[in-house]
């Protein structure tokens, strides 16, 4: 009995071992551990055995029933792991062919500029706001201490619809709408559109887009200017921006600064991009002129506040390094795909 | 272009003049540059005027030979002081015992001799021999040295340049030349008006590098006549002009200015004529102060009268124009005549000629507007109505003229006549505040020191009276009238880079986006994910926009807002519709052969309320999509249907055919209508429009209303359940009446299917063979579930048998 299990097992081994697919190992197993199979068979005849040595015949078959299992499953797996990889083998593809893209069309590089100045300063406590394109003289001049013989008046070069209506020229006149609500603290930003008389050329557009931002608190100060703007800079251009803040003079601001950036081209060391300065110019600031406050009924003597206006065009140009502002205005898909 | 104010003007000076009122300035030229910057007076630039200028002395020709093989050559023998060298020349004009600059060998020019655009690194010069002659080094023409003759009038036309007799032989000829020295461009903001003259500029200089300031010392040596004999004064329009100061001068001696005024002039740009002009150009540059000089001897009545011109007058000018008048243009008349318009141009008729004898000299204080207006109207703008406009300061009219006349008669020019006409109204009192120093530095968050405030004070001349504690003005810093001005001039001198950074404290805020712009940027996000690219357009366009829409000749679109000073007749209208500019940035796309382009554009139309216009106008965001090549009408309702979505409008849309818009396609157009309100429109653009911008394709467009879409937006989501039991659905293929749209039948299967229908779907749709003309194919896919149970089979006859007994009352039939 012990010889014939040995040479079952002997035999199932080696049927295993000559096995060249999976249905033969079923096969194996069929002939082996099936109902008709011949360890099968083996048990069957167990009542031949002397009862005293069944036990013992009993251990013996299932012990090389369970070598055969044991010797059968791993050699399916490792066929079925063979068959897998023979098929991918044959599913190569070439990785390099093109894509197949969705075509997602872009957003217009004045927006994508616009919406990381809305995310920085929202992320500081502003909120955005919106003021008509087609204003009153009194809130883009008179409110903003721009009396009607002021020089300025003649510099911006103002598009006028009436004597008193015109497009604004500046931002800074949804600051007068943002006061006269009345409801302090302001800490505003205010994006949009404006019109200058300007012919159109590389580096000008009779229209174009500004941010103005407003805050008016107590005890604001120029050095909450500063480093407002310092933070919104390296937001913008990178955490190793520098800052450089040089007097100007804007009549609704005083004291009145413009603030230059280190050039992100070159750090600072002074590149053709910078025309070799190292800086480059961004924004106009400065405190908002107790005129401009008491105009919009907001006592000077308790409040104090700080006002900027970002050109958005010069933004995206510097950013982007776009040479030619009537690209932004001509929409060709070539230019707009770039973003 | 410039993110806010662009303001002020240019101007350029020398750093030598500048010195000559700061002897102590010690700095480069950068450091000069960065040093005047932060403090406020902001320079642009700066040109050395002895760049690529080299190893040039004086040296004096003692003997001139022919040269033995060219005609056109002679050889010099030029005393350099060390030594006596050769040098070949071509120049025609030198002689023995001129003295001339002289280039040595090894040395640089900055130009060529034709006065052509200068090389970026000069000339080198080298020792050779021209024609078999040994040539050690190259006498220079005044071009060669960087410069022109409009900036030095005695240099030759052709040729080298001579110096006088008086310059040492073997000295540096730059500096001979006065070209040791850089010019300056300051930007000058409006606000400083006594920025505009060198005497301004020193003394910020000055106080910027805390060194003292001496300004010229004026003191007239006057004959024993008496201006009063001379000449009177009398101001009709005091308000227009408050100063008017007249100075006479006689024996004028026309010649030439002294070299030192001549450069300094030409340094800032002013081309010397003769010592008279040379001088009023120099005190106008120095001061500030415009000066005008009349021949007194064309002045009837010696009578100088200040009054308002005459509508229609004309009067000419001394270029030579004829200029036209109004009443609120300002004349210097005398007691016949008008004989200049007041701070723009003197007139032809009392034009200083080389024939005077007798000067009137005029240093007056207009109106600026007026000056700027009148300026504007006639269409002349000068250096001296620049200056005007922005308002003089009437105490610094009586210092110029008095420094003219010192200069006349200093340089030999004339005889001064003793006494002033100076006729005024009452003068502005000086500004005094009082001195605050925890305000200034409450408002800069800085911490500087009562002495340091009052250090630069100092410099500047605000006098600050201790007992009274108060601060005083200088009557020429017109910008100085409040606290805030105050805080500026301690910040601008203490340093705006000293002042700390900080932020803001106080009262917390949340930052916030309002929900039109948070619509706008699902627009934005769907209209991309979609492939369409966002555009710009301009807000101002041609009224001719209309007939390229075929907009009916009485359509309200046409009642556009006019610009009253357009820049032209393609930017005169404020758009009332967005489609130009996205059919304008289509047939930009198509000219340039780009295929299969999608635009969108988010920006406001202007629908005047009234015009002409009382008030503003409601300025309506326009959510507009332009396609062609790839997608159709279809493709568009896709866009629309899935941004309405993104934004919770997620009720059924109708689309009405019959929108009625001339510049679309008849039969492929339809209003957008959501809960009975047209939220806009889209469709196929007529050929014809298509034709108008030259474009030989379909093109389909989309316009939102955007104010009108908004109110039915909301980010307000609720979970429904996802459903648990099974759906049927049940497929029909129909044979439809041609005229029956899609939406009908949409519009019977929602209603009729009762609460088990889930949703439809059209599957397919088609006309052709084996369908009756007039008939179309039309199959839907209608699926029914309930939400508490397994549907029964009796159900969904029932639902369906509803539907099809409304589709047979429209004349479908089911196809069998």
């Amino acid at each position: 009995m012990k010889e014939k299990l040995a040479q079952i097992k002997a035999e199932a081994l080696r049927q295993i071992e000559a096995s060249d697919a999976l249905e033969k190992l079923n096969e194996v197993k069929v002939n082996y551990l099936g109902k008709k199979g011949e360890l099968t068979a083996v048990l069957k005849s167990m009542k031949d055995v002397a009862p005293e040595d069944r036990p013992k015949v009993g251990q013996l078959v299932n012990e090389t029933r369970e070598e055969i299992e044991r010797v059968l499953e791993e050699s399916v797996k490792k066929m079925e792991k063979a068959v897998r990889e023979a098929k991918m083998k044959k599913e190569v593809i070439d990785v390099t062919l093109p894509a197949k893209k969705n075509n997602v069309g872009h957003r217009h590089p004045n927006t994508i500029a616009l919406e990381e100045v809305e995310r920085i300063f929202i992320g500081m406590g502003y909120e955005v706001v919106e003021g008509p394109e087609v204003e009153k003289d009194y809130y883009n001049f008179e409110a903003l201490n721009i009396p009607a013989d002021h020089p300025a008046k003649d510099e911006q070069d103002t598009f006028y619809i009436t004597g008193d209506i015109l497009l604004r020229t500046q931002t800074s006149s949804t600051q007068v709408h943002e006061m006269e609500k009345g409801r302090l603290p302001i800490r505003m930003i205010a994006p949009g559109r404006v019109f200058r008389s300007d012919e159109v050329d590389a580096t000008h557009s009779p229209s174009f887009h500004q941010i103005e931002g407003l805050v008016i608190d107590r005890n604001i100060t120029f050095a909450d200017l500063k480093g407002t703007l310092a933070e919104f800079a390296k937001e913008l251009f990178g955490e190793d921006t520098k800052v450089k803040f040089r007097p100007h003079h804007f009549p609704f601001t005083e004291p009145s600064a413009e603030m230059d950036v280190t050039c992100f081209k070159c750090g600072g060391k002074g590149c053709r991009f910078c025309k070799g300065e190292g800086w480059i110019e961004i924004l106009g600031c400065g405190m908002v002129h107790p005129h401009v406050l008491e105009m919009s009924n907001i006592d000077p003597e308790q409040y104090t506040g700080f006002a900027f206006g970002v050109g958005l065009e010069r933004i995206a140009l510097l950013k982007y390094e776009i040479d030619d502002m009537r690209l932004l205005y001509e929409n060709d898909i070539r230019f707009l795909k770039q973003f | 272009m410039k993110g806010a104010f662009q303001n002020g003007g240019n101007m350029n000076t020398a750093l030598s003049w500048v010195k000559a009122y700061v002897p102590d300035l010690a700095c480069t030229d950068q450091e000069y540059m960065d040093a005047m910057t932060l403090s406020g007076t902001k320079v642009e630039g700066y040109s050395r005027l002895d760049k690529n200028l080299e190893k040039i002395v004086v040296g004096q020709i003692e003997k001139i030979e022919k040269h033995p093989d060219a005609d056109k050559l002679i050889v010099c023998q030029v005393n350099i002081g060390s030594e006596v060298i050769q040098i070949v020349t071509g120049a025609p004009n030198v002689k023995e015992g001129d003295k001339v600059p002289v280039v040595l060998d090894g040395g640089k020019v900055a130009g060529g001799h034709d006065g052509g655009p200068l090389p970026e690194d000069g000339i080198v010069i080298k020792a050779g021999k021209l024609r078999g002659v040994h040539s050690n080094g190259m006498m220079c023409s005044i071009e060669e040295l960087g410069s022109d003759r409009n900036m030095y009038p005695e240099a030759p036309e052709m040729g080298i340049y001579v110096f006088a007799d008086d310059v040492e032989i073997g000295s540096d000829a730059v500096t001979a030349l006065g070209l040791r020295d850089t010019v300056f461009e300051y930007e000058v903001t409006s606000n400083r008006v006594d920025c505009y003259s060198v005497i301004g500029i020193a003394r910020e200089a000055a106080a910027t590098f805390r060194k003292p300031f001496y300004p010229p010392a004026v003191q007239v040596k006057e004959n024993n006549e008496r201006v009063e004999d001379y000449i009177s004064v009398e101001v009709q329009d005091k308000e227009l002009c408050p100063r008017y100061c007249a100075r006479v001068c006689t024996n004028i001696k026309i010649g030439p200015s002294p070299k030192w005024m001549q450069r300094r002039l030409a340094a800032s740009g002013i081309r010397p004529i003769n010592n008279l002009v040379d001088i009023t150009n120099y005190v106008m540059e120095e001061y500030g102060q415009p000066m005008h000089a009349f021949d007194l001897d064309t002045i009837a009545g010696h009578k100088i009268i200040v009054r308002r011109a005459k509508d229609g007058d004309v009067f000419r000018t001394l270029d030579g124009q004829d200029r036209n008048l109004d009443s609120d243009v300002l004349m210097i008349c005398d007691a016949e005549k008008e004989v200049g318009i007041a701070g723009i141009m003197g007139g032809e008729n009392s034009m200083i000629t080389d024939e005077v004898r007798t000067v009137l000299f005029e240093a007056a204080t207009f109106n600026g507007a007026n000056i700027r207006k009148s300026a504007k109207r006639i269409g002349l703008r000068t250096d001296a109505s620049g200056k005007f406009e922005k308002g003089l300061d009437p105490y610094n009219a009586e210092a110029a003229i008095n420094r003219a006349c010192q200069l006349i008669e200093e340089l030999g020019c004339g005889e001064v006549v003793s006494g002033i006409v100076d006729v005024h109204g009452e003068m502005k009192e000086k500004v005094v505040l009082p001195f605050e120093p925890e305000q200034y530095n409450k408002l800069l968050g800085t911490n500087v020191s009562k002495e340091e405030m009052l250090d630069i004070f100092k410099m500047i001349e605000v006098d600050y009276d201790p007992v009274s504690n108060k601060l005083t003005m200088p009557t020429f810093r017109q910008d100085l009238l409040r606290q805030c001005d105050i805080a500026e001039e301690v910040a601008r001198f203490y340093g705006y880079d000293k002042i700390p950074m900080t932020l803001p404290t106080g009262e917390a805020t949340t930052g916030k986006m309002p929900f039109k712009l948070r619509i706008e940027q699902k627009a934005r996000d769907i209209a991309e994910f979609c492939g369409f690219s966002q555009g710009m357009c301009y807000s101002f366009e041609s009224p001719k926009v209309f007939d390229k829409l075929l907009f009916s000749a009485d359509d309200p679109v046409r009642n556009a807002i006019q610009i009253s000073n357009p820049l032209g007749e393609d930017f005169s209208i404020m758009r009332t519709v967005s489609l130009n500019g996205m059919m304008t940035s289509l047939a930009t796309n198509y000219n340039r052969r780009n295929k299969d382009v999608r635009l969108y554009e988010l920006g406001n139309i202007y629908i005047p309320k009234a015009l002409p216009l009382t008030e503003l106008p409601d300025e309506r965001m326009q959510f507009t999509l332009g396609m062609y090549g790839d997608g159709d009408f279809f493709t568009m309702k896709g866009v629309i249907e899935e941004f309405f979505d993104s934004i919770g409008m997620r009720k059924k849309l109708t689309y009405d055919p019959d929108a009625g818009k001339n510049f679309l396609h008849p039969g492929r157009q339809a209003n957008i209508i959501y809960e009975g309100v047209t939220l806009g429109y889209l469709g196929e653009v007529h050929p014809e429009v298509c034709e108008n911008y030259d474009m030989k394709t379909k093109a389909y467009v989309a316009v939102l209303d955007m104010p009108k879409v908004v109110p039915f937006a909301t980010f307000d989501r609720k979970y429904e359940g996802i459903a648990k039991y099974p759906a049927v659905s049940r497929d029909i293929s129909m044979v439809v009446p041609k005229h029956i749209l899609a939406g009908q039948i949409e519009a019977v299967i929602a209603q009729r299917g009762g609460k088990i229908l889930e949703d439809y779907q059209l599957f397919d749709i088609y006309e052709g063979d084996q369908i009756e003309e007039g008939f179309k194919s039309v199959a839907y896919s209608i699926t029914f579930r309930a939400k508490d149970r397994t549907l029964e089979e009796a159900d969904v006859t029932s639902a369906m048998k509803k539907i099809l007994n409304g589709l047979e009352g429209m004349g479908i039939e089911l196809r069998k």
